[in-house]
């Protein structure tokens, strides 16, 4: 791996493979990233270059990382647990609502294990926790479960 | 009744150039040459000479140049200047010597004397840094091999800058030699002090300036700015160099949201500065320098071209790369419109205006085309013939071409 500065946009990582094949990334200025994949008959000039978003490349590297397997999926037990991230929108019914009006354990069996904001985690919320539009929730239960607290979770 | 009528009249173009800037994002290109046909046809001897906003249109002109130069240094840290200055600086040389001896030579030969052969040096030397940047990611090449090779060519144009506009603004004030080189001395000596400064305690700078807030930040940053450019502009060594150097002076976070909240005020501004140089063109005085305009456009498209080949090559890429380097160092743009609006502000020559005007309106649309096709055309054509002669052909047939939309360029 060895590094370019490109003055005006950012850094240039590049990459050559096991097989040969030369691969770059940019990290420009503003966050976003592009990835480079070059040409077999002109190794100088790039076949593809796709543009990336923060968010697009966050999801990039979870599916590149070796010991993952979903970009969603925190952990998977063979017991049949799941446990999700659902992000609540800023216009969502819960936002400002209490954690114990969502009524979530009794109606699907998953709970909210932490809610993540941009100020840090917390932990086990208690009922009395208030949601706020863009927090995070972890949520584990059954499958079934957690497909039902999503769906509890995005209503509008 | 005066304000209402400015506000009409300004309201009315700024609104025609986001209009015209719609048109040039459809066609995927720079808007810039759009701007400056817009204030070609509402200036003297257009078809709606204005009136009441003249003045402040003026004024936006100034900031719209010191905007541009303050972005430009955001762009770059010190560090970045000097490590390019180091390990770059023949390709910096071949391409002064290049492109900028072409058009002093030209202004010699067009009989406008010396002062004027300086202004015109540094309207063809300089490339377009926003154009450029802007066709690169466009045609999917910013993780090329020659990439790196074109910015540290751009940056070192840019460091460029910063030593010409004094000189030229020293000319253009008319100050004796003496006068000169002492003013000379001090904007060098400025420049260097702050480049030092900025490597040296950047952080601290930027720390005084830095702030949570975006609106104390803007404030800052841009009074900071204009103040800087107005003690300069006093030194007679430029404002556009103090904001330059304000540029390079600020760096890491603040550099970031600086850019972030300054861009649409650089915008508006630029486009103000382009529509102002535009108004003090008489559009009747273009068909007479367009012949000149034309060939010196083609004599330093070529130039660049081989500038570019040269530079790629001495980085060790490949002949494709060369040509590419080339092919997309061909754009001026906003930099030749500044240089030579410092003439025409100064009244030294009345031709140079019309002919900047036409050849960056050559170029522009040029450069765009001859960034995607020297590297295919040059290709094909040393395929059949020796290497040397390929270049003029080259540059006709990119002309026939150039009704030709930019094939190969993907929207995101």
């Amino acid at each position: 791996m060895s590094t370019t500065p490109l003055p005006g946009i950012g850094v240039q990582y590049d990459l050559t493979t096991r097989e040969h094949r030369h691969l770059s990334v940019i990290a420009h200025r503003d966050g976003t990233r592009t990835v480079n994949v070059y040409r077999a008959d002109d190794p100088d000039a790039c076949a593809h270059s796709l543009h990336l978003t923060a968010g697009e490349a966050t999801s990039l590297i979870d599916a590149l990382t070796p010991d993952h397997h979903s970009p969603t999926l925190l952990h998977t037990t063979d017991l049949g647990l799941v446990a999700e991230r659902i992000e609540l929108s800023a216009h969502s019914h819960w936002n400002g609502r209490v954690l114990g009006e969502t009524r979530m354990r009794t109606e699907t069996g998953a709970s909210i294990v932490a809610v993540l904001r941009r100020a840090g985690a917390i932990p086990s919320p208690a009922p009395d926790f208030r949601l706020a539009g863009g927090d995070t929730m972890i949520v584990i239960g059954t499958r079934e479960g957690v497909e039902a607290a999503a769906a509890i979770l995005g209503r509008e | 009744m005066h304000s209402a009528l400015f506000l009409i009249e300004f309201g009315a173009i700024i609104l025609g150039l986001g209009l015209l800037g719609r048109v040039a994002g459809r066609f995927r290109f720079s808007p810039i040459p759009l701007y400056l046909l817009a204030g070609l046809a509402f200036g003297k001897g257009g078809l709606l000479p204005l009136g009441a906003s003249e003045e402040f249109v003026a004024i936006g002109a100034e900031i719209g140049v010191i905007l541009l130069l303050l972005m430009l240094g955001l762009e770059y840290t010190a560090s970045d200047l000097v490590s390019n200055l180091r390990t770059q600086y023949p390709a910096g040389l071949v391409d002064f010597t290049l492109n900028a001896v072409p058009g002093a030579l030209a202004a010699l030969l067009l009989g406008w004397g010396p002062v004027a052969a300086v202004v015109l040096a540094g309207v063809t030397w300089i490339s377009s840094s926003g154009v450029i940047a802007k066709v690169m990611g466009d045609l999917g090449r910013l993780g090329n091999r020659e990439t790196p090779v074109i910015l540290s060519i751009l940056v070192l144009e840019d460091l460029a800058m910063a030593v010409y506009l004094p000189i030229v603004t020293a000319l253009l004030a008319g100050v004796s030699l003496a006068a000169g080189s002492v003013t000379l001395t001090i904007a060098l000596g400025v420049a260097g002090a702050v480049l030092f400064v900025a490597v040296r305690y950047g952080r601290v700078i930027s720390r005084f300036v830095s702030s949570d807030d975006p609106e104390k930040l803007l404030l800052v940053v841009l009074g900071l700015t204009l103040l800087v450019a107005g003690i300069a502009q006093q030194l007679q060594v430029s404002a556009a160099v103090g904001a330059f150097l304000v540029g390079i002076a600020l760096s890491g976070e603040v550099a970031e949201g600086a850019h972030a909240l300054l861009s649409p005020l650089r915008d508006l501004f630029a486009a103000v500065f382009f529509v102002f140089f535009g108004l003090h063109t008489d559009p009747a005085s273009i068909p007479p320098v367009l012949l000149p305009a034309l060939a010196l456009a083609v004599v330093t498209a070529c130039t660049k071209v081989a500038t570019g080949y040269w530079a790629a090559k001495r980085a060790g890429v490949g002949v494709k790369g060369r040509w590419r380097a080339g092919g997309t160092l061909v754009a001026r743009g906003e930099f030749s419109i500044v240089i030579a609006g410092l003439a025409v502000t100064a009244g030294i020559e009345p031709a140079m205006g019309p002919l900047a005007t036409a050849y960056v309106l050559i170029l522009v649309v040029i450069g765009s085309l001859t960034a995607r096709w020297t590297e295919p055309l040059a290709a094909r054509l040393t395929r059949h013939r020796g290497r040397t002669s390929a270049a003029v052909p080259e540059v006709r047939e990119r002309v026939d071409r150039a009704t030709d939309p930019l094939a190969g360029s993907r929207g995101h």
